[in-house]
């Protein structure tokens, strides 16, 4: 039964995504892309994938999501939006993407040995690092270098989206309140819904450490919470040149940073912890990194800032 | 013991399914956006709370009990909410 | 039990599956609407089933932040979609 259950959601996907890409309206294909993304989360736990299944519903499903409909409605006045794929460039993207999906099928199932994998030495050091869940021993013991590069390319991308302010506005704010007419009962969610969610994003933070969770969930919580009470107009969005939200931003890497050329007097290396204090430094980091992203996220969201204060 | 319990998780849960159904046939039926909204809401709220009923026994433990239904409390709270904020688009 | 489990999770994926073919298909716009809450309730029953079939307490984590996502989720459907109607009543109006 638990087949059936698999081929169904297979199916289901398959079909969600095949009416995404027909569907002619811009704002409806959004709306079938985040479905999408929210049923991917349950594929991902069937895949025994628990944190890709948390990073899925909230990254996959509500950042993306809000990303994608604020494009759409930046799109509407212009004629950009009513282009579409000629048919010939569909059938030969079409066919591409069955070439490369059925690679990927052959490369995963013919090979008659069992493909190399480090999987079972990550988990025999795991109690080395004093963590419980090999996911974040991977993202902040193993590799913690590539999570360091990625939150920088995080904040290299809030550049880059600011970069897309007219001159008069560099340093103002972005501006949320055209897009959703606030309305009491927006208002009274906004207020109702974000204690839950900081409880949460604390607790996923938290958690990280042994159970499926850690930053990256947390942060996207806090993100998603902020952005819901800035477009309730309870909240209004900060400008751009406020120095306590450029501090917030950089304070996440900034820490994982002086933690890591620490690491050269304390410990071995550049971003080796000391044996005894690698459970305590990694959830400090961990803290730092949840708030910057939620700050990061949010911002990215926002858009580029439209006014000044 | 565990049999008994068994048949209230198989009974409750299926109830629950034929909630979900209700709500189903109600979205398929019903004439314009409020009242599918009313069956979707209403119909498929309940048929979660008859799932998380059903799936109590299952679980170990007093606190893994509350999380399911601090699941089903959170869920019926924004429902209701969400749906107020749709109607008031709507009309 | 967890054989009865997954076929419960299959059944409500099932009325998912219509409700959304119905939503979706619909010619009016404000039916989109109501998408986010369909997976909002059927995805976190489906999620708190695979949850106890398969003993893992971690996935009743996933289920609670899908409500959350579903919920926020529908407030930007509905922003979305209130844009994009008041955009078409103004070109009905030029």
């Amino acid at each position: 039964m638990a087949v059936a259950f698999d081929i169904g959601l297979i199916v289901l996907l398959v079909g969600i995504g095949a009416w995404m890409i027909v569907v002619r309206d811009v704002v409806v294909a959004t709306i079938i892309f985040v479905v999408y993304g929210l049923l991917m989360a349950i594929a991902w736990v069937r895949l025994s994938a628990v944190d890709v299944a948390l990073t899925e519903a909230a990254i996959g499903s509500g950042i993306a999501g809000m990303l994608l409909l604020g494009a759409a409605a930046r799109l509407k006045g212009t004629d950009a939006s009513g282009t579409r794929l000629s048919f010939p460039m569909t059938i030969v993207a079409a066919v591409l993407c069955a070439v490369i999906s059925a690679s990927l099928a052959a490369v995963m199932l013919l090979p008659t040995h069992a493909a190399p994998t480090l999987a079972p030495l990550a988990m025999q050091n795991l109690d080395q690092t004093g963590l419980g869940n090999p996911v974040a021993a991977v993202l902040f013991a193993y590799r913690a270098l590539d999570t360091l590069l990625e939150k920088v390319v995080l904040l290299l991308a809030l550049v880059g989206v600011w970069s897309l302010a007219p001159d008069r506005a560099w340093g103002g704010a972005p501006s949320l309140d055209n897009y959703v007419p606030p309305s009491d009962i927006l208002a009274f969610f906004a207020q109702i819904l974000p204690p839950f969610g900081i409880v949460f994003a604390i607790y996923m933070t938290w958690t990280g450490a042994t159970n499926p969770g850690g930053a990256f969930q947390g942060g996207t919580v806090l993100a998603v919470m902020w952005l819901l009470v800035m477009m309730a107009g309870i909240m209004r969005a900060p400008s751009i040149g406020n120095a306590w939200l450029r501090w917030l931003l950089v304070a996440g890497p900034a820490l994982f940073l002086v933690v890591g050329l620490a690491g050269f007097f304390i410990a071995a290396g550049f971003l080796a912890y000391p044996p005894a204090y690698a459970k305590a430094l990694i959830v400090v980091v961990e803290i730092a990194l949840a708030i910057s992203i939620a700050a990061t996220l949010g911002l990215l969201a926002a858009g580029p800032p439209e006014r000044m204060q | 013991m565990s049999s008994i319990m068994d048949v209230f998780t198989a009974l409750a849960i299926s109830c629950g399914a034929f909630f979900f159904v209700a709500g189903t046939i109600g979205l398929l039926r019903f004439p314009d956006v409020p009242t599918r909204l009313h069956a979707l809401t209403k119909a498929d709220n309940l048929g979660l709370g008859l799932v998380t009923l059903g799936l109590l026994p299952q679980v170990v433990g007093a606190l893994a009990a509350l999380k399911l239904i601090s699941v089903w409390l959170f869920a019926l709270i924004s429902g209701a909410i969400v749906t107020q904020l749709i109607v008031r688009a709507v009309r | 039990m967890p054989e009865f489990l997954f076929g419960a999770a299959l059944f409500i994926l099932g009325t998912i599956a219509v409700g959304l073919v119905r939503i979706l298909h619909s010619r009016q716009a404000a039916d989109c609407m109501m998408a986010a809450q369909l997976i909002g309730t059927g995805g976190v029953a489906i999620l708190l089933l695979l949850a106890v079939a398969t003993d893992a307490p971690p996935v009743v984590d996933v289920a609670l932040m899908l409500a959350l996502l579903a919920a926020f989720a529908s407030v930007a459907f509905v922003g979305g979609l209130q844009g994009k109607a008041s955009a078409q009543a103004e070109d009905h109006r030029k």
